[in-house]
């Protein structure tokens, strides 16, 4: 149970997937001008994230390691990224008409966030069984979510405040990220996972 | 070596008939009716039915909020067809939108045009090519000769000429086949 835990609090505080490891960079930039989209973009990811870790763990435990082919693990796991993505979207346009305008053109964006592979690949390097990879995608999805909201929430005031020409734009924000990230060390040593 | 190809190729053939079956599992109709009355409108966005374009109208109309007898272009072929499809009796044309006319293009005079964008802006199909002080010209295959255009323009430049069908853009007059598709019309 304590493992459990301990899994849950180093993907989303020690081993942040943004800030610790540098996966899924490009969303945290790109769609973190606004709170709501920032926010929008967190569910669909936790969304993803989760059922992607398992249906991969599925397909390497099942149909990779068996057959001796985990070479093409790279590719499955891609393969089975994009049918998961489709999948939901197709799932939550008819099940869920509000949702799905919330989610929106995030949903299939998700497909090449790189943090979704990495997180599947992540699983299969540190030897996770099925509970451990779910928790574990779970966990980095809602440390992306958690992280990403406060960026958004720190580029709202910073898109009012008077910042050096230099630094408008992209600049300031990656600053922002790296004192981010900075803050984020912070974490290191709370737990060893 | 051939494991692995099978088994990828067996892999990707699964999770496409598992998007495949969950597209038609999860399929999202829209509105049908108001589709089928949409194709049958002419679409040519001219907004004498008094609302923004033919899906606009189509919605109403499927909604029972209006009358068929409001598209002065599609004209009684179309209220025909609309009657045929709704099941409710044929009504003449409304006279306040308009009255019917044969097909019409809008024409630029290029030497009067003074480049001022208006036009481009009121057209519906974004069939006005041109940029500021710069010359506009009208894509003829584009243009559904709703007369839009007209008024914005401060010179006066643009005329409405009849399209004659010529043999080898003449089509069955009936309004189902009136589809907007690129390169069908004179």
């Amino acid at each position: 149970m304590t493992d459990y835990a301990l899994i849950l609090i180093s993907t989303i505080l020690v081993n942040n997937i943004v800030l610790v490891k540098f996966l899924g960079l490009c969303p945290f930039m790109g769609v973190s001008r606004k709170l709501e989209t920032a926010i929008g973009m967190g569910l669909a990811t936790t969304f993803v994230l989760t059922l992607s870790s398992i249906s991969s763990y599925l397909i390497n435990e099942y149909l990779l390691a068996p057959l001796g082919i985990e070479f093409l693990r790279t590719i499955s796991f891609i393969f089975v990224i994009a049918v998961v993505v489709q999948f939901t979207e197709l799932v939550v346009h008819k099940t869920s008409p509000i949702l799905y305008q919330v989610l929106g053109i995030f949903l299939p964006l998700i497909t090449t966030n790189c943090a979704v592979l990495g997180v599947a690949l992540l699983n299969v390097q540190q030897g996770h069984g099925f509970l451990e990879s779910a928790l574990y995608g779970f966990g980095a999805a809602i440390g992306f979510s958690m992280v990403l909201i406060i960026f958004a929430a720190m580029r709202e005031r910073i898109a009012v405040a008077d910042v050096p020409v230099a630094f408008q734009g992209a600049a300031i924000g990656l600053i922002t990220a790296g004192l981010m990230s900075m803050a984020f060390m912070g974490f290191a040593g709370l737990v060893h996972v | 070596m051939l494991t692995a190809i099978l088994a990828i190729t067996l892999l990707a053939l699964i999770l496409g008939l598992v998007l495949g079956f969950a597209a038609i599992r999860f399929k999202v109709e829209g509105d049908p009716i108001a589709d089928q009355i949409d194709k049958i409108l002419p679409q040519t966005q001219c907004g004498q039915c008094s609302f923004a374009g033919c899906r606009p109208y189509a919605e109403a109309i499927a909604a029972g909020e209006v009358d068929i007898n409001r598209c002065p272009p599609g004209g009684e072929a179309t209220i025909h067809a609309l009657a045929d499809l709704l099941e409710v009796e044929f009504k003449p044309l409304d006279e306040e939108c308009g009255v019917e006319k044969p097909k019409m293009l809008a024409v630029i005079d290029e030497d009067r045009c003074i480049g001022c964008t208006l036009c481009i802006q009121a057209c519906p199909v974004d069939a006005i090519l041109g940029a500021a002080k710069h010359m506009h010209t009208v894509i003829a295959s584009e243009c559904t000769g709703c007369e839009l255009c007209l008024p914005p323009c401060p010179v006066d430049c643009i005329d409405m000429v009849e399209t004659k069908p010529k043999p080898n853009t003449w089509r069955w007059p009936d309004p189902a086949h009136i589809d907007l598709k690129l390169g069908d019309q004179p």
